[in-house]
């Protein structure tokens, strides 16, 4: 027995739970938890204000919901009704569900698979030629067509089988006389609870079908734009044209049709908003995570120089940079991201410094375990969930931010559309042209919203004292 | 109290220090030349070598850091490229209208966000809070520019149109027959000049203020003490206005340090759109015309606003919290 | 007339998780100038019945239909919330297990206690600072008209909980509910807050329920006694019954787990197993998966609360099937040192 597993055994941990299988396409939200033994480490160490989950079904070793989930989902769906159903479904993903009774799930299905087929409509020409003149962008799109129609059929018939096993357990439940009413609400870990609190929210469920499908038309811009996103049309006659069945959303003043540039412009804002942050949360967890676990003169100095930097208003530091350098996206990208750190070292400090003190942490360094051990096993499966919701609030932020810098002439350079240049090419003629600016600054809005509230559900979801 | 005060300002000249140094090695170490970017590439090298000179550039970098400061702190900006002006003369002409600006947004958005906070706590999970909720939250994700933009178009530029009874005045802070103006007349055009920028920043910014709020209300509104009020047999709304707010609007208090940088960022789009003859605006010039020391001057004073605003902050807090003792 | 009479009390948590029975047909009757006491575990319903009583009982949480409540001879369960507030702090006061939250951490204490006098008694400023003073004198804190400006921060557990003492008692009230007034507290501190209260009542006349799960407070004070168990009362009597010859297991259970000094040798008893969950109480008698006599009649039929004479009663199918009792005690020891292990 080598020393880890003797540590592990002295933790007293019984053997880990197979992760579940359900965590897949159907629910993505249990994607929160990384694996099984990550959630029971979270039920085992409750954050400081959680309620510790009552003992469970799991912990006795009787089966929970979800493993009777696991277990139906994986049997072949049986019954005349579900046999058809199936059959419908691989033809049509969604119209099974309408036959068992689940209209909602089985509109929504129908609807992203009608969507998807609409994008090989609008893009058939892009399509059809990809193999003689495809760009690397044309390709992007169709892999991403391709991966999102899969992922449509396959969550169609997945979450089929388990609607069938829900109905099934429903009339079971009927005849046995119980309230199908009071589920067993026993045997969920931290992650599991707030998934559930998550899909029952809503707007965030809404902002999160947003997210999907703004990075859907990111992807899949070359298919759907109905005209070149750059290339400038005759000024006297497609120039500053309302909004109209040949350009939805309208031309600027060289012609270009707005729509086609608002969804190339997509890939602007969702890149930078997407690496700056990641760049901004791992170098902020990282300070935070040392100077709140070292502590002392090392806390000192860090925390000083993140004060330094909060002081500054984080815009003048921006374009002082920018300016003093030139505007590319790899330098708009770096200065977002390591000028985006300080709230997150905060963050972290604060939860780790609150961490040290718990008993559970107390108790680990007592019983002698290492300094790496304690961060990677009990600190960070605590700090990721506040991380997570700063993480996806700042990306909304940084997408308002890039855009600024654009709108200012600072950030991405014309002719690449970008969200914040359009509203300022707009802004030249706001009277006689109002929709150059107005729309552009709509796309911001609901990619914002979209960011925001799912990041709002993430945390009234991950923070108990936020539930209901 | 005098104690805790001076204690938090000396505690603040570090912070100030390293945020000078900051400003100036981020300028200084940039890759080009001031001088080199700004003058004709028309003018003889002799010249610009003798330009050079006279702003000092041809020194040793740490001399012009130690030289720079020392100026720097007893007043002495330098002087303007762009504007053949000293820069001390730029800040005081742009400061005001900045503070201005500031200010009152900074009253509207505590106000406002205050009260609208307070209001959801009090219904929280009712049609109000949903409502208010989904409304903070979406001004809460528009970008100031675009929003301010179109304030401008519905509420001044196509209000005529558009049947509305009154139109702002689009940009500026004064009318052009300002001069010819009474004095209550005066008092009038400036402040219909200060709504739209101010409406612009305070709908952006009140919806922080007011979760943050509604956070705080309904963390109080399950304590103890709270119910130890109601026991008493306290009408609800005492409970609420007297003992759950005083103890939410502490934490709140701390926010008016965290907004203040927030609120110069917004204040630069907000002057660039309105014309506001704000510093915002002078910055993002300075910027684009590569004046230095403008530059260097310009975000000081931004940064050594945002320091005083912490420390007041700080202090307001140490003032309302009786657990704070700062002797 | 009772001063305080609870009759067929249900206090419901309507949850997503199903409905909370929290208190589920609870009566008990409180007498001018005594003091009862209500007994049980932690999630017994104690606490949510005395909140009841104060008409503090919060969302989801609601007084079903049927259930009454009367203070001196007046229906609360039916005031409207502003007359129930006329109530609250001024004839029937409370205070609660946590002194060192539950009092508002930025007013000072004096202020916190003249506000009570002030609503109630409509006292001015200044007369309500003087009676406040009086007060903390009352409840023994030394120095109080320098204590009155200080803030809770600048007091010690026990002082913290003289002020709440202080502020329920500021109107004079007819009943005052102590909700595990001295948990928190320190042993030495918890006697003398005991003893305050005690004197108190004696000075003051007023009714005191006593909410605790120490039986060694209870036989200390309490001339009466309640105890409650999975939202039910499940015996009442005479403190000197109910220590003397409990009826119930579960009392008998609780009374063992008592350590005390005559009973030297042995192992402390401990009931089995906890408090069910109140979204699912058991069926029959809500006790019978933790009683050592439980048969099939327990497991099927709640037992209604039989009269044992005296104003004892116990709510136990033993009362009728005495036999039982011999019948398990016969083959194993029940509720003794060894019974547990």
């Amino acid at each position: 027995m080598t020393d880890r597993e003797r540590e592990d055994h002295g933790m007293g941990r019984g053997p880990e739970r197979p992760a579940d299988p359900e965590s897949g396409v159907h629910e993505p939200v249990e994607k929160l938890a990384p694996d099984a033994a990550a959630r029971e480490r979270a039920a085992h160490t409750p954050r400081p204000g959680v309620p510790e989950p009552e003992r469970t079904g799991a912990d006795r070793g009787e089966p929970t919901r979800a493993d009777e989930r696991a277990a139906t989902a994986l049997e072949p769906p049986h019954g005349g009704a579900s046999g058809l159903a199936t059959a419908l479904t691989a033809i049509l993903p969604g119209s099974g569900h309408l036959l068992l009774g689940s209209p909602a799930r089985g509109a929504a299905f129908l609807f992203a698979w009608g969507a998807l087929l609409a994008a090989i409509w609008l893009g058939w020409e892009a399509i059809s030629g990809v193999t003689e003149a495809g760009s690397l962008d044309d390709w992007v799109a169709i892999i991403t067509l391709g991966l999102g129609l899969l992922a449509v059929w396959l969550g169609a018939m997945r979450d089929l089988r388990g609607a069938a096993a829900e109905d099934a357990r429903r009339t079971a439940a009927r005849h046995a006389g119980d309230d199908p009413g009071i589920q067993d609400r026993s045997g969920d870990s931290q992650w599991s609870i707030a998934a559930r609190h998550f899909r029952q929210n809503v707007p965030a469920l809404v902002g999160l079908v947003l997210v999907v499908v703004l990075y859907l038309i990111a992807f899949m811009a070359p298919l759907l734009a109905p005209y070149d996103p750059i290339a400038q049309g005759d000024l006297t006659t497609t120039g500053y044209l309302p909004p109209s069945g040949d350009y939805w959303l309208g031309t600027d003043q060289f012609g270009r049709d707005i729509m086609s540039r608002i969804i190339y412009g997509a890939r602007i804002s969702l890149a930078i908003g997407f690496i700056a942050v990641a760049i901004a949360i791992i170098l902020g967890s990282l300070l935070g995570a040392i100077a709140g676990y070292i502590g002392g003169k090392v806390d000192a100095a860090i925390m000083r120089f993140t004060d330094m930097v909060m002081a500054f208003p984080r815009l003048i530091l921006l374009i002082m940079i920018i300016a003093l350098f030139e505007p590319s996206l790899t330098l708009i990208i770096l200065v977002l991201g390591l000028t985006q750190w300080p709230g997150t070292a905060r963050l972290v400090r604060g939860e780790v410094l609150s961490l040290r003190e718990q008993e559970y942490i107390q108790a680990a360094r007592a019983l002698g375990f290492g300094r790496w051990r304690i961060i990677l096993r009990h600190l960070i499966p605590n700090v990721l969930a506040p991380v997570i919701v700063a993480a996806t609030l700042g990306i909304g932020n940084t997408i308002v931010l890039e855009a600024g810098l654009s709108f200012l002439g600072m950030g991405i350079q014309p002719p690449t559309p970008s969200w914040g240049t359009l509203v300022a090419d707009g802004r030249q003629n706001l009277i006689g042209a109002w929709w150059v600016a107005t729309f552009p600054g709509l796309a911001i809005v609901v990619t914002v919203l979209a960011f925001n509230l799912v990041g709002d559900g993430l945390r009234d979801a991950l923070d108990p004292r936020m539930r209901s | 109290m005098a104690a805790y005060v001076a204690r938090r300002l000396l505690g603040a000249i570090p912070l100030v220090l390293g945020i000078a140094t900051i400003i100036f090695f981020v300028v200084n170490l940039a890759p080009g030349d001031p001088t080199a970017l700004y003058f004709n590439q028309n003018v003889p090298p002799e010249v610009l070598e003798q330009i050079r000179r006279n702003f000092g550039l041809d020194q040793p970098l740490l001399v012009r850091y130690w030289k720079w400061l020392t100026s720097f702190f007893t007043g002495d900006f330098g002087y303007s490229f762009a504007h053949s002006r000293p820069v001390a003369d730029i800040i005081l002409e742009t400061l005001g209208p900045t503070l201005i600006l500031a200010g009152c947004t900074l009253v509207l958005i505590f106000a406002a966000g205050i009260a609208t906070g307070v209001i959801q706590a009090v219904r929280q999970h009712r049609p109000a809070d949903r409502i208010l909720s989904i409304t903070s939250l979406f001004f809460y994700s528009m970008p100031s520019f675009w929003l301010g933009l179109m304030l401008m178009l519905l509420l001044s530029l196509k209000a005529h149109e558009w049947g509305l009874p009154f139109a702002l005045p689009p940009t500026g802070m004064t009318s052009v027959d300002y001069e010819f103006l009474s004095f209550g007349g005066k008092l009038a055009d400036r402040a219909t000049h200060l709504v739209l920028p101010v409406l612009t920043l305070s709908l952006v910014m009140a919806a922080g203020i007011a979760r943050y709020t509604r956070g705080q209300m309904l963390e109080v509104i399950h304590q103890d003490y709270i119910r130890t009020a109601r026991a008493k047999g306290l009408p609800g709304r005492t409970v609420v206005l007297k003992h759950a707010l005083r103890n939410s609007l502490l934490p709140v208090i701390t926010l008016l340090g965290l907004y203040m940088p927030l609120l110069f960022s917004g204040s630069v789009f907000v002057e660039v759109i309105f014309s506001w003859p704000g510093m915002g605006r002078v910055i993002v010039d300075a910027i684009f015309q590569r004046d230095y020391p403008l530059v260097m001057a310009t975000s000081f004073i931004f940064a050594l606003v945002v320091v005083l605003g912490s420390l007041v902050a700080d202090i307001l807090y140490a003032v309302a919290d009786p657990r704070i003792r700062y002797d | 007339m009772a001063l305080l009479e609870v009759r067929d009390l249900r206090t419901y948590f309507h949850t997503e998780g199903g409905v909370a029975k929290a208190v589920d047909g609870v009566s008990f009757h409180v007498e001018r100038g005594e003091v009862l006491g209500i007994v049980g575990e932690s999630g017994c319903g104690k606490s949510v019945t005395s909140l009841s009583v104060m008409g503090l009982v919060s969302e989801p949480g609601r007084i079903e239909e049927g259930s009454s409540i009367t203070y001196d001879g007046r229906e609360l369960t039916t005031l409207s919330e502003k007359e129930m507030r006329g109530i609250r702090g001024n004839d029937i006061a409370m205070i609660f297990q946590e002194p060192m939250t539950s009092l508002n951490p930025v007013f000072p204490v004096g202020d916190q206690i003249s506000e009570a006098l002030r609503l109630h008694r409509g006292l001015k400023k200044k007369e309500a600072r003087g009676r406040a003073i009086e007060l903390l004198q009352l409840v023994g804190i030394p120095v109080p008209e320098r204590r009155v400006d200080e803030y809770p921060h600048q007091l010690s557990g026990g002082m913290r909980q003289r002020v709440m003492i202080a502020m329920a008692l500021a109107n004079e009230p007819d009943v005052l509910i102590a909700d595990e007034p001295t948990t928190a507290l320190d042993v030495t501190i918890q006697a003398q807050i005991l003893e305050l209260l005690d004197e108190l009542r004696e000075r003051l006349g007023m009714a005191i329920v006593l909410i605790t799960h120490d039986l060694g407070v209870v036989a200390e004070v309490c001339d009466r006694v309640v105890v409650m168990y999975a939202g039910q009362v499940v015996e009442e009597g005479p403190v000197g019954d109910i220590f003397g010859r409990p009826s119930h297991p579960y009392t008998q259970g609780l009374l063992a787990a008592v350590p005390r000094p005559d009973r030297r040798e042995g192992t402390l008893a401990v009931i089995p197993g906890t408090v069910p969950p109140p979204t699912n109480w058991p069926t029959g008698c809500r006790f019978h998966d933790r009683c050592p006599y439980a048969w099939d009649l327990t497991r099927e039929k709640m037992p209604p609360l039989f009269d044992l004479g005296g104003d004892h009663r116990s709510r136990c199918w033993l009362v009728e099937h005495p036999e039982r009792r011999e019948e398990v005690e016969r083959t194993r020891p029940v509720f003794t040192g060894g019974a547990a292990q």
